[in-house]
């Protein structure tokens, strides 16, 4: 399938959910979804026979300022051979998103990162530990508001 | 009648004695790592045991954490990301910088010469068969096996040798540059290539007869650490992880890069040969098909390279515009993606890197369970992690 028939087939089935479509004057075209819808679109992009997105390529966390974070979910097909691009934007005081690791389960460990680094609960995920960084560590070191603690664990920090 | 003993879990093996009570184990936990030599590096492993037999694994990662991606985001241009791709995989840099390098290409819309998309290729490959020559003669040391090790150790010299001889470093290059590479080939490289490559071929069999058919390993290796396809795709393994569990899928193939359509070569994949599709001996099985057809990509693109500069279309001033990319292209251990997001300054406003190992090693605990804990060594060796890359 196109880009235009997968997010035709996407608006058509979540209305609401879908904010925003982007196919011009970018490199990856995308969808932007609203973030509790996300569990929902991911079973459907994953089951319907049409699309079959069966392997999360990346998941990564972004913050875009403005007290805006955001997940990015590249998805890949090998049934089809498509792609897709999947957004969504939530506040930084209320960071939650459902997890979608019950549905691709390499989707653990990036989302475990992305807690991590950018303190994006996903709800319902099964095992939401840190796991690059030490569990004392203070912050989430990848949002563009963090400050390097100047003590960490009564050590200075030397930089 | 419901009691005690009917309400305890089902264990795997249960016990009884003589009058019919069913007898329990108590299980253990084990740490395996960080130092310890089968981890590859300072990767923990929390193993909870039954005796000999592996209940489940948690992995702990992070010992390596350099901050790769908030580095980036610090730099001041993008050019100087590409050392610090270097040392994601140690021991795949040349790889690793092709991975950055092209998703920056692709956010600038530019094209390289002819010439370097060949040097490119060569290196690539290069990089790979010397990968997967550590790869498999440490995995012989996993399993017991020493003297390969020292053989493949010999043969890997020789590519570093090429690559010293193309610009000065022999671990982290720094080579491959947005636009082009830092240096021509220099004249003797070509043939020196030619030579390595009809030098290396036989010593392929010689590997298969010192390792990969001997009995030991074969027993060590094959019906050991199952991955089903569907597990591995659900995981979305890559690579010879993926390739061993019977899937016919190589980015190189499957979704084109650089010049790879160009050549001619196959995707081997685990057929189950002396066991279970997707079992360790097939995993290592791929890596040493994959030196095959590495070779063969070298051989056609050394004999057609062309002339030219290789430094014309490097950019004087990197600003992409404002958007993001990702690309993904096959490095020596799987699928390594960049996600890159550029705000129209001239530097990187966030960088992701899609790591293989990361990926890979998250399946190690699935296929785990159920085995012994000698096993769990040959799994992890199978799955080739480099810690470099998994904490970035």
């Amino acid at each position: 399938m196109t880009f235009q028939e997968i997010a035709a087939r996407l608006q058509g089935s979540f209305a609401e959910a879908v904010l925003e479509v982007k196919a011009e004057g970018v490199i990856d075209p995308f969808v932007k979804v609203a973030a509790m819808k996300v569990h929902d679109i991911a079973l459907v992009l994953r089951d319907d026979p049409d699309f079959r997105f069966d392997y999360l390529n990346c998941l990564s966390g972004m913050d875009y300022g403005k007290e805006t974070l955001g997940v990015v979910y590249h998805l890949s097909s090998m049934v089809h051979g498509h792609k897709l691009t999947l957004k969504t934007d939530v506040p930084t005081a209320d960071a939650k998103v459902p997890s979608v690791s019950s549905i691709w389960p390499t989707a653990n460990w990036h989302e475990r990162e992305v807690w991590d680094m950018f303190g994006i609960v996903f709800m319902n995920h099964p095992d939401l530990r840190r796991i690059l960084l030490p569990d004392d560590y203070p912050g989430h070191p990848l949002r563009k508001d963090f400050k390097v603690p100047e003590f960490y664990n009564g050590m200075k920090v030397p930089y | 009648m419901a009691n005690n003993i009917d309400s305890i879990e089902p264990v795997d093996r249960p016990l009884t004695t003589s009058t019919g009570r069913v007898l329990r184990s108590e299980e253990m936990v084990l740490n395996m790592g960080p130092q310890h030599p089968s981890t590859h590096g300072v990767l923990r492993l929390e193993l909870i045991v039954d005796g000999e037999i592996i209940v489940d694994v948690i992995p702990h990662v992070g010992y390596l954490h350099r901050c790769f991606e908030k580095h980036c985001e610090a730099m001041t241009n993008y050019q100087q990301v590409i050392p610090y791709c270097d040392r994601m995989d140690y021991v795949a840099s040349m790889n690793m910088d092709l991975a950055y390098v092209l998703a920056i290409e692709k956010l600038l819309g530019i094209q390289v010469p002819e010439r370097v998309e060949y040097i490119r290729v060569i290196m690539a490959e290069l990089q790979r068969i010397a990968s997967h020559l550590i790869a498999l003669g440490t995995y012989g040391l996993d399993v017991g096996a020493f003297t390969p090790f020292l053989f493949m150790f010999r043969d890997r010299e020789k590519i570093l040798d090429l690559f010293e001889m193309t610009c000065g470093a022999r671990l982290l290059y720094n080579y491959i540059w947005i636009g082009g590479v830092s240096h021509d080939l220099p004249p003797e490289f070509i043939p020196q290539a030619k030579e390595f490559c009809k030098y290396f071929r036989p010593n392929i069999k010689e590997f298969n007869d010192l390792l990969t058919f001997n009995e030991i390993f074969i027993k060590r290796t094959a019906n050991v650490g199952i991955l089903p396809a569907d597990v591995a795709i659900a995981h979305a393994c890559s690579g010879p992880m993926l390739r061993g569990s019977g899937v016919k899928w190589d980015l190189r193939r499957n979704d084109p890069y650089s010049i790879y359509d160009r050549f001619e070569w196959e995707i081997p994949v685990g057929t189950g040969e002396y066991g279970t599709v997707g079992d360790c001996w097939d995993r290592y099985m791929v890596r040493m098909r994959e030196m095959e057809q590495s070779l063969r990509i070298i051989e056609q693109a050394l004999d057609r390279i062309p002339a030219g500069d290789v430094m014309s279309a490097i950019p004087k001033r990197i600003r992409p515009a404002a958007g993001d990319v990702y690309v993904r292209s096959e490095s020596p251990r799987g699928e390594i993606g960049f996600y890159i997001v550029s705000d129209g300054s001239g530097s990187p406003y966030r960088v992701k890197a899609r790591s293989p190992s990361y990926v890979n090693l998250s399946v190690v605990p699935e296929i785990c369970r159920g085995s012994m804990i000698a096993d769990v060594v040959a799994i992890v060796g199978s799955v080739d992690i480099v810690l470099g890359e998994i904490d970035r």
